[in-house]
């Protein structure tokens, strides 16, 4: 007979609920996160739908009003909410097509670091050994090379453009995503539930993407969002440099760049192109944050 | 019940190569040095030493997680050496652990249902409501409620995740479970609650235990042979109450000198033992315990003693009889 009877059962409150509303319960509690979220979506609503929200073309040029200032003041104009750059074109609707651009380059850089640095990273802490010491090795190399100037190189091999500077920045993050998933991958296989599972049979594969690799991801999800949001800023800066988005595209590193020579005398050229970088950044950083805390259990208060 | 061992183990060891430092070269580490010992259907046989003695280093060599350097290892009359990939997971199935740690035991990111159904993902076609099936039939045997089904391990305590590690050992049908001290993490209260649901299963589904621990008190209770073990080798071994009754091994009687007892009449000499473990990369010459044992000669420094069968169990001592008569001289002065 089992000693079910004597079991003295630990009343406990949570009963099963449905994940996603698990995840949202957490992820609510994050004041921070919840705001960034929201702006986030703003951001990808406003990518989504610029052609309708945007009130002009990004590259049309009204020769009349060159440099004028935002609506409130002096001399400014409500048909320009933001103002016009040196070329007369509107600012408000290039930062707004400028989102598209900019959460491109944060979407395709951390799928593409992440992903391959997840693959490169399990591999490393899979098989140990040589094959480690080469891919950590030339990791190493990489992060040696400081991280803009790598870029600037890439780049400048593969030519300037915005698909180049992607590939650039992937290549230029991808250290990160490949230490720390060999970190927390070497870390978890020496847990006993590894061992566990190992011994009810699982072949390698399954260990390290079924049994290790959700454990790794609580780092790694932070890492990306960090990451998106570097990846925005890199490419704003290779656009400022001249080596990412080309003009007329209406990127916002490179709206800074083309504002350089007017900083003293048109204060809303650089302002609001800034402005549009800070806040994306800010908002998938806080959003970051508030994902590491709803989707790691271990800092969940239980 | 059968006679035929499940598992025979003979001179199994594990040596590691540990490397110390860029220029030193690499040294030997012999975590586990020639233990030999069958376990029938529905038997315990419990290794009993201190850290670092190469229990668990026996553990990872029993569950087929580690490949041994050399000695032979059979679960059910086949040789794990000469098994191909197919029988070697046939063999797998047929041994399965239970860990010390609940709490790094159970992967985080799994609910219970998901821990206790992979080992039938690995290893059958069955359907999804098969397995769940299976898994709550699991559950309600080791104690814990159906509703359970769908939680994270991080939301119950110690021993009813231990019951869920047991449940999860226990899915693959087993015939030897190895229990790597599975109830020194947990209370006091709750351990008598685990060792009896151990004890219970065992009845039920006949399976053998190696049951590896430092905790004496609970190897009396549970354990049919015992072997104790010191620096990678066995040093006593045999039934249980004969040991306990008469430890011949003065190792032995250190170890149990230093079970704490309630009963005056039950308590023992205490037989202190000096000094640390030594090192198994440097092994002491002879008998490794020479160095701290009170009875060691001349001889134990020169001679490893091996086991020999002495008031029936089996010793690893040159001056077994003489001390168990009474009549070893005792050294004044042990080296620490």
């Amino acid at each position: 007979m089992v000693a079910t009877a004597e079991v003295q059962h630990e009343e406990l409150a949570a009963p099963a609920i449905h994940p996603l509303r698990e995840f949202w319960f957490y992820f609510s509690e994050n004041k921070g996160a919840v705001v960034g979220l929201f702006t986030v979506i703003a951001i990808v609503v406003m990518a989504l739908s610029a052609h309708v929200l945007a009130p002009y073309s990004p590259i049309e040029q009204y020769r009349d009003h060159l440099l004028l200032p935002p609506a409130w003041q002096e001399g400014g104009s409500w048909a320009f909410f933001l103002g016009t750059d040196a070329t007369g074109r509107d600012i408000l609707s290039r930062i707004i097509h400028g989102s598209r651009y900019s959460l491109l380059v944060g979407l395709i850089v951390s799928t593409l670091s992440l992903s391959t640095g997840i693959a490169i990273g399990l591999i490393a802490a899979s098989f140990r050994g040589v094959l480690e010491a080469v891919i950590m090795r030339m990791m190493d190399v990489i992060l040696a090379i400081p991280s803009l100037l790598l870029a600037l190189v890439i780049v400048a091999i593969l030519g300037p453009s915005l698909e180049n500077a992607m590939v650039a920045i992937a290549v230029v993050y991808l250290p990160h995503f490949v230490r720390l998933t060999r970190a927390s991958a070497i870390l978890e296989l020496s847990k006993d539930y590894v061992t566990a599972s190992r011994v009810a049979g699982a072949g390698r594969i399954r260990l390290m993407v079924v049994t290790v690799l959700p454990n790794c991801l609580g780092p790694l999800i932070v890492q990306a969002t960090l990451g998106f949001s570097s990846a925005i800023l890199d490419a704003a800066a290779l656009g400022f440099l001249g080596m990412g988005a080309q003009p007329p595209t209406p990127e916002w590193g490179s709206m800074l760049a083309d504002a350089r020579e007017f900083i003293l005398r048109a204060w809303w050229v650089v302002t609001f192109p800034g402005l549009a970088i800070l806040i994306a950044v800010l908002a998938f950083n806080l959003m970051g944050d508030g994902l590491r805390d709803a989707l790691d259990p271990k800092l969940r208060r239980s | 019940m059968s006679d035929a061992p499940v598992i025979e183990a003979e001179n199994l060891t594990r040596h590691y190569q540990v490397r110390r430092g860029m220029f030193a070269g690499s040294a030997t580490v012999r975590a586990l040095d020639g233990a030999s010992f069958s376990l029938a259907q529905g038997q315990t046989l419990a290794v009993v030493g201190e850290s670092g003695c190469g229990k668990s280093t026996l553990a990872r060599l029993v569950t087929l997680i580690e490949k041994p350097t050399s000695g032979r290892l059979l679960i059910d009359g086949k040789d794990v050496r000469s098994a191909n990939s197919a029988e070697l997971r046939e063999l797998r199935q047929a041994v399965q652990i239970i860990f010390q740690d609940p709490y790094g035991s159970l992967n985080p990111r799994k609910k219970v249902g998901a821990i206790l159904e992979e080992p039938l993902t690995i290893n059958t076609r069955m359907s999804t409501a098969e397995k769940r099936a299976r898994a709550e039939e699991m559950m309600a045997r080791v104690g814990l409620r159906p509703e359970y089904y769908g939680r994270y391990p991080h939301m119950f305590s110690g021993g009813q995740r231990q019951r869920i590690a047991i449940a999860r050992a226990l899915m693959l049908q087993p015939r030897v479970l190895v229990a790597d001290e599975p109830v020194s993490a947990l209370d006091v209260s709750i351990r008598a609650q685990v060792l009896n649901l151990l004890m219970d299963l065992q009845e039920e589904f006949k399976l053998a235990y190696l049951f590896i621990s430092h905790d004496l008190s609970v190897v009396r209770h549970i354990a049919d042979g015992v072997m104790v073990m010191y620096l990678g080798r066995p040093v006593e071994h045999g039934p249980g109450e004969t040991i306990f009754a008469q430890p011949r091994h003065p190792y032995t009687q250190a170890l149990l000198a230093s079970t704490p007892a309630v009963d005056p009449a039950r308590r023992r000499r205490r037989v202190t033992l000096s000094g640390e473990l030594p090192s198994p990369l440097d092994p002491p010459s002879g008998c490794a315990f020479h160095g701290r044992c009170a009875f060691a000669t001349d001889l134990c420094a020169k001679d490893l003693p091996l086991l020999r069968d002495v008031d029936g169990r089996q010793v690893a001592c040159h001056h077994a009889e003489a001390i168990a008569a009474g009549q070893a001289p005792v050294r004044q002065a042990v080296r620490a």
